[in-house]
Order: C-alpha cells, then sequence, then structure tokens
C-alpha cells in the first residue's frame, strides 16, 4: 500500500547587513577585496584581540525583528559555538544562542492564491566565517578571512512551508523585505543572501515531525526549489522502500541537480555553546525601540496596499511593481512627474522599462535611465509629441545613450506632427497621387482606407500623428462625396 | 570518565593523546571532577549563574571603518600564505 | 639604587641626578649576571631598551616628563609588544612576533616607562609554579630549589630578586597574588574590569585581570594609575573614574573595620599562622578593629574554578590551530592532522589537561551539571562577599596556606597544585581588588598578606597595605643574590 507523504520544510536564511565596518572589528565589508586585505587583527582571531559590537548591525537586526512583529530581547546575549574549520580563525563562531535579539513574529506569503502565515522562530545576530578556496591550487586549500566577521542575521522560521514552491515564496519575501528595510543588498551570487533548508516527509495527517536532512549554503531561488525538490523525491524514496531518513547535513550540487551527505559534518556536532565571556548583555531600551520603529520605511505588503488604493491598479500589476523596493520608488517618481492616467505609467514601466532591463540583465536597481527622464518620455507620448512607437525606439536610445528623451528628439527629428494644416497637405499630396485608388475606395473598396493612412504616415517620415491623420482622412473623402 | 569519554573529547578539541598517556590523562581527569563535584554539596537552585564578574551592559561602537590593509604585517607570522592566502592542506566536504 | 622606591626614582630622574639610560643600564647588567640561574626572563629588550631609554632622557632634559617617565619596567610574556616576541610562555608562540600592543603596554609606554624584557610564566598563565612554561622552570631567589609561584612566576622573581624595579603580571586565580606572596613583594590584582584585558592574552576571560608587582604598596599605587581605565577596545573594561591612587593611599590612615573569614585559617601552615596573628596585632595598633567572618562558599571556590577557567580557556585557546600564526606540525596530511599535531606539539601536559577539562564540562550533557552550576556557586561566592562588605571595609587573611613549596613537589599532583590558590580563587570569582604584601618570614622564606577589597576599592586596600609598610620592614628585605654566583 502507498503512503501518501506530506513534506515539511523550515528555512535558516542568513542575511548579510549592510554595514559598513565587521560586526565585532573596524575592518571593511566590502566585497571583493584581494584575499586577507580586510582582514584585521581581531578578524584573524590573533592572540589577545576582543569583539567590540557594532551598533549599527544591531539597529538592522531589531529594524527586522520589528518589520515581522517579532519580540525584541532586551538583554540579549552573544554565546560561542565552537568548532574547527579553517576560515572560522578563532575556532568558535560568535552568535546567539539562548536568548537572541528577536524571537518570534512571521510572514504572509501567497499560497496557491491564498495568503498563508509562516512563523518565525527567531533571529539572531552572528558573525560570518571567511571563505575556503578548494580549486585554486592543487593540493592545497586557500583561505580568504575578508568575510569573517562580516555581520549576519539568521531567520529561523518553524516547519510551515509545504513545498518547495511556498519555501521559495517566504524566502523571496524575506529578500524584499531586507531590501525594503535597507539592510541588505540581497546580492545572492555574492552571497550576501543565503540559505539552509530542514527538509522532512511524514505520513498525510501526522502530527508528528519526521527525521529532517539539512541542506546547506543554498544561494538562488532556483537552487532552493530546485535541491528541495530532489531533497523531497530522495526521502519519499527511501521512505517507501521501507527504510529510514537518516539525520544529515547535505550539499546541492546545481551541476547534477541532486544533493549528498557532506562527511566532513558528520562528526558528532557538539557545539558546546556557552554566553561569550568577551561580550556583555545587549541592553536594548524601550527609547531605542521607539526610535526605530518612528524611522521603520514602509514595508512591501503596506506599499501594496496603497498601490492598489491610491492609484487603482491591478493586484498583478502591483506585484510586480512592489517587487522591488528600486522599482517601486522609481515608479512613484514618475507618477509624480506625469500628467496622464497612472495606469499608463504602471504599463510602461512593466512592458516596455522592466523589458529592457530583462533583456540587458540589469537589475531594477541599476535601471540607467532616470525617473525624470522617463516621465518626460511618457508625458511626450500622452502629448501626442511622439507616437507609441516611436517613444520605444527613443527609450531604447536613451537606455544605450543616457541621453534625455528631449534631446533624443530633437536631434533625430522624432517629434510627432500634430499640425492640421500641415497634415492636410500631407492628406492632399497622398489623395493626388492615388487617385486611381481613391476612385476605387469611392466605389466600395474599404480597404484602401489603411493603405492611405500608411502611405501619409510615410510620407510624413513616420511623424504624423495618426489619430489626426485618420480624422482628416475621415473628412476628406467624405467631402469629395 | 573512561578512555572513550577522553578520546571523544580530545576529538572535540582536537588534541592528539598518546596511548601511553592515555590512563593518566583519565586518572588526572577523575581527580578533577572529583573536585569539581564539591560543588554538589550546595544547593544553587535559587540563583542565577553568574557570567561577568561586574553587572556591565554591552557599549556599542559607531560603524565606522578605521582598519588599514596590515596583510603582509599579519602573515610575517604566517606558517604558510601565499598569493595573499593562508594555505592548509586540501580540504574535502 | 634598587631600595628605592619609584616614587623616589622619578624624583631622582626628573632631577636628572640619574638618567633613564643608566637606570636601564644598571638593570640589564644585573639581569645579565644574576638571571641565568633565576630564568625569570623569556626575551631581554636591550636593543628596544636603550632606544627608549635614550629618548626619554632627551624627553627629560627638554622638560617633558611624564609620570613615569625612564622607569624601567618588566613586562609578563602575555601582553602582547609590538615588533617584540610575545610567547605566553608556550611552545605554540615561540616566534610570534605581535603585531601590536597590548592597551597596558601602550599605556605603560605613554606614562614613560622603559621595558626591558619580556618575564617568563607558566604556559598560557596556567600553573602555580611556573614550572610549566616551555622555556623552562623559574626558581625562587629566596631559595632557588624552590618555586617562585605563578603564573606570574618571572615577573614576581625578578622584581623580588632586583633585577627590575617593577613588573606586570596577570591574575586569573591568585597568579599575581601568590607569586608576590611567595617571594616577598607587593602584587596587586585590580577589580575586574579596572585594566583593560586587550592584547592580553586570554586564558580566562571572565577571571583574567592585569595588575603589577612592586616592592611597596605605594609604588604598586603609581603604576595601577597609569594602567587603568575604560578602554573601548574591550567591552569588559569598566568607565569608572581612575583616580590618583598614590595620592589616595597616602591619605591620612583613619583606621578601618576589617574581617578575617575563619575559612581562610583553616587549612593554614602553623607558622604562617602565627606570622599572620602578629600581622593582625600591628594592625589593631594602628586603629584598625578586627572581627571575624564567615565566607562559607569560599571553599567552593577552587571546584567552581576549576570548571569556569577550563571551559572558557578550551575556547580561547582554539585558535591556536596552525593556521594563522603559531607553531605547525610539519607533517600534516589533512586539515585534522594538522590542528591535532599542531595542538599536540604545540601545548604542554597542564595545557592540554585543561582544554580536555573545559570541552567536557561545556560538552552536551555536561554544560547544566559543571558550567551552569559553577557559574550559580560563582554567583553564591559573590554575594557571600557583597554581605561581607556590608559590614566590614576589607578582608584580610594569608594569601597562600603556606611558603613556596619545592621545585618538581606538586608538578605531577595537579589537585594539590591547584589548592595552593585556595585563598586567592574566590576574590577572581568574584572580580574583587586583592594585592598580597609580604607579612613575614617563615625560615627565610617570606610570606604574604592578602587584602581584599569591594569592586573598585583598590585605594582603600593599598591604603591599608601602606600603613602596614609604615610600621614594618618585611616588604624592604631581599634575597641574597651573592649566594647564587
Amino acid at each position: 500500500m502507498d503512503i501518501e507523504y506530506e513534506s515539511v520544510i523550515g528555512l535558516e536564511v542568513h542575511v548579510q547587513l549592510k554595514t559598513k565596518s565587521k560586526i565585532f572589528s573596524q575592518a571593511s565589508t566590502n566585497f571583493g577585496a584581494n584575499p586577507n586585505t580586510q582582514a584585521c587583527a581581531v578578524d584573524l582571531g590573533l592572540p589577545g584581540v576582543l569583539p567590540v559590537l557594532n551598533k549599527e548591525a544591531v539597529r538592522m537586526a531589531i529594524t527586522f525583528g520589528l518589520a515581522v512583529g517579532a519580540r525584541i530581547e532586551n538583554n540579549s546575549i552573544f554565546a560561542r559555538k565552537n568548532y574547527f574549520y579553517p576560515d572560522l580563525p578563532k575556532g568558535y563562531q560568535i552568535s546567539q544562542y539562548e536568548i537572541p535579539i528577536v524571537s518570534g513574529g512571521s510572514l504572509d506569503i501567497n499560497a496557491n492564491g491564498e495568503l498563508k502565515k509562516i512563523r518565525i522562530t527567531r533571529a539572531h545576530l552572528e558573525e560570518d566565517a571567511g571563505k575556503s578556496i578548494h580549486d585554486l591550487y592543487e593540493n592545497e586549500s586557500a583561505i580568504d578571512l575578508n568575510r569573517a566577521g562580516t555581520p549576519l542575521i539568521e531567520i529561523v522560521s518553524e516547519p510551515d512551508m509545504r513545498s518547495s514552491k511556498e519555501a521559495v515564496e517566504y524566502l523571496k519575501k524575506i529578500h524584499n523585505l531586507v531590501r525594503y528595510l535597507d539592510i541588505c543588498d540581497g546580492n545572492m551570487q555574492e552571497g550576501s543572501f543565503r540559505c539552509d533548508a530542514n527538509v522532512s516527509l511524514r505520513a498525510k495527517g501526522s502530527n508528528e515531525l519526521g527525521i529532517r536532512t539539512e541542506i546547506k549554503n543554498l544561494n538562488s531561488f532556483k537552487f532552493v526549489e530546485q535541491a528541495i525538490n530532489f531533497e523531497i523525491s530522495r526521502q519519499t524514496q527511501v521512505l517507501s522502500k521501507g527504510n529510514n531518513v537518516v539525520q544529515e547535513t547535505r550539499l546541492y550540487d546545481p551541476n547534477k541537480n541532486q544533493t549528498r551527505s557532506m562527511r566532513s559534518k558528520e562528526e558528532a556536532n557538539d557545539y558546546r555553546y556557552f554566553p561569550d565571556p568577551d561580550l556583555l548583555p545587549v541592553e536594548i531600551t524601550k527609547e531605542t525601540i521607539t526610535k526605530i520603529m518612528e524611522n521603520m520605511p514602509e514595508l512591501p505588503d503596506k506599499r501594496k496596499t496603497r498601490f492598489m488604493d491610491e492609484y487603482g491598479l491591478e493586484e498583478y500589476d502591483v506585484d510586480i511593481l512592489i517587487s522591488e523596493k528600486s522599482l517601486s520608488n522609481y515608479f512613484e517618481k514618475v507618477v509624480k512627474k506625469v500628467t496622464c492616467d497612472v495606469k499608463f505609467v504602471a504599463n510602461w514601466m512593466i512592458t516596455e522599462l522592466l523589458a529592457l532591463s530583462n533583456k540587458h540583465s540589469i537589475l531594477p536597481a541599476n535601471i540607467p535611465v532616470s525617473p525624470s527622464d522617463f516621465s518626460c518620455l511618457i508625458n511626450a507620448i500622452s502629448d501626442k509629441r511622439i507616437s507609441s512607437k516611436q517613444a520605444k525606439t527613443i527609450l531604447e536610445k536613451m537606455w544605450k545613450s543616457g541621453k534625455s528623451p528631449d534631446e533624443i528628439i530633437d536631434e533625430e527629428g522624432f517629434s510627432q506632427i500634430s499640425d492640421e494644416g500641415q497634415i492636410n497637405k500631407l492628406v492632399d499630396n497622398v489623395l493626388k497621387n492615388h487617385y486611381k485608388s481613391v476612385e476605387e475606395y469611392k466605389n466600395g473598396k474599404d480597404k484602401l482606407f489603411g493603405f492611405f493612412v500608411g502611405e501619409i504616415i510615410k510620407e510624413s517620415k513616420g511623424k504624423a500623428n495618426p489619430q489626426i491623420v485618420t480624422q482628416i482622412l475621415k473628412e476628406k473623402l467624405k467631402d469629395d462625396n | 570518565m573512561d578512555k572513550e569519554t577522553v578520546s571523544k573529547i580530545a576529538n572535540l578539541a582536537n588534541i592528539e593523546l598518546d596511548d601511553s598517556k592515555v590512563n593518566e590523562v583519565v586518572n588526572n581527569l577523575e581527580k578533577i571532577l572529583k573536585l569539581v563535584d564539591e560543588m554538589n554539596s550546595v544547593d544553587t537552585s535559587n540563583l542565577n549563574p553568574m557570567s561577568h564578574p561586574l553587572n556591565l551592559k554591552q557599549e556599542l561602537r559607531d560603524d565606522i571603518v578605521l582598519e588599514p590593509n596590515q596583510r603582509e604585517l599579519f602573515q610575517e607570522n604566517s606558517p604558510n600564505s601565499h598569493d595573499g592566502y593562508y594555505i592548509v592542506p586540501k580540504i574535502i566536504d | 639604587m634598587e631600595n628605592k622606591t619609584l616614587t623616589e626614582l622619578t624624583v631622582e630622574l626628573k632631577s636628572k641626578k640619574i638618567s633613564s639610560s643608566e637606570l636601564t643600564k644598571y638593570y640589564l647588567e644585573k639581569i645579565k649576571k644574576y638571571d641565568p640561574r633565576l630564568n625569570s626572563f623569556i626575551t631581554l629588550t636591550e636593543e628596544f631598551a636603550l632606544k627608549k631609554a635614550s629618548q626619554i632622557d632627551t624627553e627629560i632634559s627638554k622638560g617633558n616628563f611624564k609620570p613615569l617617565s625612564g622607569i624601567p619596567i618588566a613586562q609578563k610574556d602575555i601582553f602582547c609588544t609590538k615588533g617584540v616576541r610575545t610567547t605566553c610562555g608556550s611552545k605554540m608562540l615561540s616566534n610570534f612576533i605581535s603585531p601590536y600592543d597590548a592597551t597596558v603596554i601602550r599605556k605603560l609606554n605613554e606614562a614613560g616607562t622603559v621595558m626591558i624584557g619580556k618575564t617568563n610564566m607558566d604556559e598560557f598563565a596556567m600553573g602555580s609554579s611556573n614550572e610549566t612554561s616551555y622555556f623552562g622552570t623559574v626558581k625562587n631567589p629566596w631559595d632557588l630549589e624552590r618555586v617562585p609561584g605563578g603564573s606570574s612566576g618571572g615577573s614576581a622573581a625578578c622584581v623580588s630578586a632586583g633585577l627590575a624595579p617593577c613588573a606586570t603580571g596577570t591574575d586569573t586565580g591568585g597568579s599575581i597574588r601568590q607569586p608576590a606572596s611567595l617571594t616577598g613583594i607587593c602584587g596587586l590584582k585590580p577589580t575586574y574590569g579596572r585594566v583593560s584585558r586587550y592584547g592580553m592574552i586570554a586564558f580566562a576571560s571572565s577571571l583574567d585581570q592585569a595588575g603589577v608587582f612592586a616592592k611597596t604598596a605605594e609604588d604598586c599605587a603609581l603604576l595601577l594609575t597609569h594602567m587603568s581605565g575604560y578602554d573601548e577596545q574591550d567591552s569588559t573594561s569598566s568607565r569608572e573614574s581612575v583616580p590618583n591612587y598614590l595620592q589616595e593611599c597616602k591619605a591620612e590612615f583613619k583606621g578601618m573595620k576589617i574581617g578575617i573569614p575563619k575559612e581562610f585559617l583553616e587549612g593554614l601552615d602553623h607558622d604562617v599562622h602565627l606570622i599572620f596573628d602578629e600581622a593582625v596585632k600591628q594592625l589593631e595598633k594602628v586603629n584598625c578593629k578586627i572581627v571575624e567572618i564567615s565566607l562559607k562558599s569560599s571553599k567552593l571556590g577552587v571546584s567552581a574554578y576549576q570548571v569556569v577557567a577550563p571551559a572558557e580557556c578550551s575556547s580561547n585557546l582554539s585558535r591556536y590551530d596552525g593556521v594563522r600564526f603559531g607553531h605547525r606540525t610539519k607533517d600534516a596530511e589533512n586539515i585534522i592532522e594538522l590542528y591535532k599535531k599542531s595542538r599536540s606539539e604545540g601545548f604542554g601536559d597542564e595545557v592540554k589537561r585543561r582544554i580536555l577539562v573545559g570541552t567536557y564540562a561545556l560538552s552536551a550533557g555536561y554544560y547544566d551539571a559543571y558550567y551552569i552550576k559553577a557559574q550559580k556557586i560563582r554567583s553564591l561566592i559573590s554575594r557571600e562577599f557583597k554581605e561581607a562588605f556590608d559590614k566590614v571595609d576589607l578582608i584580610i587573611g594569608p594569601t597562600t596556606p603556606d611558603v613556596a613549596f619545592k621545585l618538581g613537589e606538586k608538578l605531577n599532583d595537579p589537585i594539590a597544585m591547584y589548592l595552593s590558590d585556595i585563598f586567592t580563587v574566590s576574590t577572581n570569582l568574584a572580580g574583587l581588588p586583592a594585592i598580597s604584601i609580604p607579612m613575614g618570614m617563615k625560615k627565610n622564606l617570606p610570606t604574604g598578606l592578602q587584602i581584599i577589597g569591594g569592586h573598585f576599592q583598590e585605594s582603600k586596600l593599598l591604603s591599608l597595605a601602606h600603613e602596614f609598610q609604615k610600621m614594618t620592614d618585611w616588604h624592604l628585605q631581599k634575597p641574597d643574590n651573592q649566594k647564587w654566583i
């Protein structure tokens, strides 16, 4: 008899905080520096050094906690997590264990069209490790400690997700949130945002948790989805053969699209957590919390409701616009400067601007066209100075050259002819040159109307406003009746 | 305290113990634990553990970058480094 | 010259009766002559010292005089000294050249002292006899067959033998006071947080505290004034303001109420007991009211200490992995071998023993029974001290149960060794300041009187110590160096 299984998924999301200096030292957190040039005495764990806590890292952790409705601990404790690894200089990671700075809270995700609450267990502050590079030398690994000491919050969810899709939804939600909060750059390729997934199966209807595996270090939404799916089918096979899943840490290999056991991590992990004697309890006063609350930026969910109410936009469009903080900010900047319908702006942003950013693989945050130039373009369309078709060409030129739409319109003579006198002349010319066709039209060949319009536009070198052309043409053909 | 426990904690601490010394270590640790067990003579159930001698709170530092690059100086103490990296035997995950 | 106090020396330096270069050379010569038998220094910084001394002399000639200008000082080799080998008494760091200065070193340098060398110590400050040093045992200047105490044995021995006018030390469970007692000098361990721990190689972070050795309480006060203060690089240092301890300790003495815990007299050597009774009589002469008190839980101090200190040390010493600095094994096939061999070759037996005990005490299933229990005992000990200080100004007792023991006598008996700290560890657990000053001789071997105060009551205990030294001359007695050569 086949048992139907339900997958149970929890995520541990590692979010690198956007501080200038490290969590416990005054070395830079910039990405991409030469190896070990940003690893100071404290980061290297030299004999005698001591950690000093970065205020900004604490503020950012609190900001996150407040954004997910969590409790902020007024006396949180740093603890040492003891294990040996070459990219962990002190032989322990300073983290939080018994009293993390943030506990509780939740996020709503969209699960098959319905809102589903994912509970957050906790979020704690900790230092990142360095990097071990295994493919640089033949028989050796190279250690770069520039990343060591970069502040992280680790956000631990309850096992509330039931599919890889929900897990990705949740992850995207956090990814979006931390960028709205401006506490993380969200760059997954550079490792600023990554996660571990805990996956287990249980018989559908059961309330007990099955034995789980932990898939480490997933750094793209696609990998999270694929790794979880692979793990679900692997565990399903194990269980349906009547075997038990082994509790272990696994690594996802995107090239093979499979997970494998990490033997090095299999030795009994006994992290021997204890309060770090070099750091004191972190007191967070009500005043601090109030101040952070007052400076809290608008969160994505709230912005979504507002965009729908204030601008009357469809949910589908709003979801796209708020999916990136920079995009929704862009949108609002444009909206302030245009005279036309807001929906028209939304359409142009989604169908044209985002299409270009996809085509050029540019993140919305890095769109080279400024909101003010973009709003000029929109205004030129709505004022009928240029046609939509022209606008598309102009936008591409703006994208490449960085020039304003007016500059391009002037330089390349893109402006639209809307002057009725000018158009009258054009229409007269075309009708004169095609008098035979005019005859045919009058004899009932209606299709020729489009031909005339085309010829007139051609005559104007594409500049004549098609609406006015149509209007005048209709009258002329009627007049001659 | 037995040989097995000692070798387990030695593994955790990455300390190598000669077979010839294990018995002596077991013996010493047993004595130490016996001394330590004297703590059980008092009831401490109504006490909080004390991690710090002074009842102070953590001070927070401003987020400023002040550390210059001192890699060459630091790596003078390194037993093996090149191209700016610290070098260890190949790690296989 | 060596009978002069630091205050007297600074007067002579300021008035140019003597130059810092002369003073420095004098001590360097003495070290060269006597230290081969004593082994109190690991590294002599002769070149560095002479250069600094001559700089100071130039400064003095220009009229720039800092509080400790030109005073030679020996630094315990646990303090990181920029450009100078810093070994912590271990093979692990036998080639480590520190790229930075500890805050204590920086402050003392800024106050004008001249470092003449780095003193020998128990490996990573783990020991009470200075026999665990990778650089060999230090001898007690009063009897070369005996230990000087530890872990700051080198600092104590060199000051006792007149090879340096003063020295720094660190005290985790008695590592300043016990050797001061056994070598007949003054050793001050300040309140936890009084002096920055930055750059002081960690043994047990919540217990470690830097302090000083000198011949008199006054000298300790002078040095403490210039070592203390909040350090933004040490989160556990205190913002409590730093008084002029020298002035405060010399202020008019008006008598005090002093408690003697009966537990500090248990298991005490008979002769030491008699010497202590004599000292108490002296104190009564200067209007001190002596009362018997009880610190019931102090007996458990050694037990709690033997959990907390190893636990913290097991974690603190994980950074010595042979990767970025320190000893690295010659042959390692893989990373685990690199760790295991480097650490096993680089650490001595006592250090390994404590790492193992600490690892055990923190491991899953034992954490509550050992670590949490010990931290609760700590609370209890702390509370008892606090209650005692509601009734008395200071607490006194003998620093050690007996005089210096013979070399090798306790080396293979860790428990006996640990118990030699029985009167000193509880003050570390509670973070209290304490001083040991010479209180009398038992068969030509010194004994020490320990004075303990409440948090940041250094002035009070220095004041009592100073008052005692005005009435006695035990602190002026010195070993006969001539006998050694």
